[in-house]
């Protein structure tokens, strides 16, 4: 059997996002920017791209902006209110110490350019609080950016009473929705989000498609000079094929999000519950207030790595935080940053689901992953020191 | 995955003399769980003789193949010999490792240099 249980890394394209895109490759393939009717044609396509993406976030078709994926809209998201706090002399932003590096990466930039950055702490269940994010907030403070869900451990945050917060206090707010945009309602109006970046590909949508949905009255840096196009906000022709395609998948998911996410949310406790079983394991992240079909455990005494390459094997395809599936020294700074300890961090594994998994899918990763991190167990000389009492058990 | 050569998968997939000793006349234990690489390496010797060995290996696929690669290499050889085995000499056996794993290899050759010198000092322990 073949498990895709990768789907936090990205998805399969649905045939609805293939087939939307299939016209604009070789017949409708003007650039949006040309007056003859091809061009046209393709303008009227990347726009009604546009409305589709904004009636599904709730926003203005003019408050959203096609990217090259969530990246560059998590990069662009957070320059630009950087950009506009330093004319008011605002140079601190807020952020939590579990971001993507798409945020974090840009944030240590601005740290090199003078800004100030606070990086909250996160709760063991992979939570912050509008509590300590209001408790954070500086009269300098420009930007708080807090994401949605959590790639790694699938936590979803308050970002409605974030956002009533940040707006009483005057302070911009962005959310990677990254992992959540398609699979969770999100209504930007009502969460009082000023700055959204989402990517198509994680809801069954192209690659290389993003989007930054900027409120209207915030004023956007560009980070790529040139054309006129995205009203200036983002020069470069249009990836039309893309965004035709990314506007028809999140359509495809806002339309299947109520049955879908039940069944993922049961299909998801079903391997929770199954993994429970094998002893000295832990869910990581909220056991409640997860993504649909997020499942992350951390086991005992093994290492990540080598527990994905026999589950690789054995046809099923996941993902670790363990140090060595990234070449980095540390584990996952999502797992330390929820209080992992290292070793423990090291001996994790993620299944993120979709809507094509399958209940047999979900039972047979059931009947083999136990086994396998038995196997590795039973040559770990770590895991024989616990059992024999020599080292404790941390899980 | 195309990241490692067809023998470190074969090492990795099928490891050569994994388990303990429990009378093992040397012990050698390197490497850090907060780093995600701990080797156990237990030898039985006979005169000068590696007669039997085995290993215990937390950490990834090629930590797990250079054990076992290591391991076969030293099997039935002599001390002077294993004395000189290199971690160059574990990688170039495995067909290379990438550049981030050379570390799994140099493991390798400290779990079994410190094996040894837990041989040498029961020995001199023996003959006090």
């Amino acid at each position: 059997m073949f498990v895709y249980a990768d789907n936090a890394a990205t998805t399969k394209m649905s045939r609805a996002a293939v087939e939307a895109m299939l016209p604009y490759l070789d017949e409708a393939y003007g650039n949006p920017s040309s007056l003859h009717t091809a061009g046209q044609r393709a303008s009227a396509a990347v726009q009604s791209a546009r409305n589709t993406v904004a009636e599904l976030l709730h926003a203005d078709p003019k408050e959203i902006i096609f990217t090259s994926g969530g990246s560059e809209a998590d990069n662009q998201a957070i320059l630009s209110a950087a950009a506009l706090g330093a004319k008011h002399g605002k140079k601190h932003l807020i952020s939590t110490a579990f971001e993507h590096h798409a945020v974090l990466h840009t944030l240590r930039k601005l740290e090199k350019d003078g800004y100030e950055v606070t990086l909250l702490p996160v709760h063991e269940n992979g939570i912050v609080t509008a509590e300590e994010v209001a408790a954070a907030i500086r009269d300098d403070t420009c930007l708080v950016s807090v994401m949605f869900a959590n790639n790694e451990i699938g936590s979803i945050q308050p970002i409605g009473e974030i956002g009533a917060v940040c707006r009483k206090r005057g302070v911009l707010f962005h959310t990677d929705a990254v992992q959540a945009v398609g699979h969770v309602p999100i209504d930007v109006q009502a969460l009082q989000v000023d700055l959204l970046s989402l990517s198509a590909h994680k809801f069954h949508g192209p690659k290389g498609v993003g989007v930054l949905y900027a409120r209207r009255g915030v004023l956007l840096t560009s980070l790529i000079e040139g054309g006129a196009q995205e009203r200036g906000k983002r020069a470069g022709t249009e990836n039309v094929p893309g965004i035709v395609s990314a506007a028809a998948a999140l359509r495809e998911s806002c339309d299947h999000m109520a049955e879908t996410s039940a069944r993922l949310i049961r299909l998801g406790n079903k391997l929770i519950d199954g993994l429970r079983t094998v002893p000295h394991a832990a869910l990581n992240g909220d056991a409640v207030q997860r993504l649909p079909g997020n499942v992350n455990f951390c086991f005992e005494g093994i290492e990540g790595e080598s527990l994905l390459l026999l589950l690789d094997q054995r046809g099923i395809e996941a993902s670790s935080g363990s140090a060595c599936t990234s070449g980095a020294l540390d584990p996952s700074h999502v797992l330390l940053a929820i209080g992992r300890p290292h070793e423990v961090a090291h001996g994790s594994l993620r299944l993120s689901l979709s809507r094509y998994t399958t209940e047999e899918e979900v039972d047979y990763m059931l009947s083999e992953i136990p086994p396998v991190v038995e196997y590795l167990r039973e040559m770990s000389p770590v895991w024989k020191d616990m059992e024999r009492g020599v080292k404790p058990h941390l899980l | 995955m195309a990241l490692y050569s067809e023998k470190v998968m074969d090492h990795f997939l099928h490891p050569r003399n994994v388990g303990e000793i429990p009378d093992a006349d040397g012990v050698g234990e390197v490497g850090n769980a907060k780093c995600g690489d701990i080797m156990k390496i237990y030898l039985k010797i006979d005169g000068d003789i590696i007669t039997d060995v085995k290993f215990n290996t937390f950490g990834c696929g090629s930590a797990i193949a250079s054990s076992s690669m290591a391991t076969e290499m030293i099997k039935g050889k002599p001390l002077s010999e294993v004395k000189k085995l290199t971690n160059q000499a574990v990688t170039e056996a495995l067909d290379g490792l990438p550049a981030h794993k050379i570390h799994c290899s140099v493991l390798a050759e400290e779990a079994i240099q410190s094996a040894l010198e837990d041989y040498r000092r029961r020995q001199e322990e023996a003959e006090q």
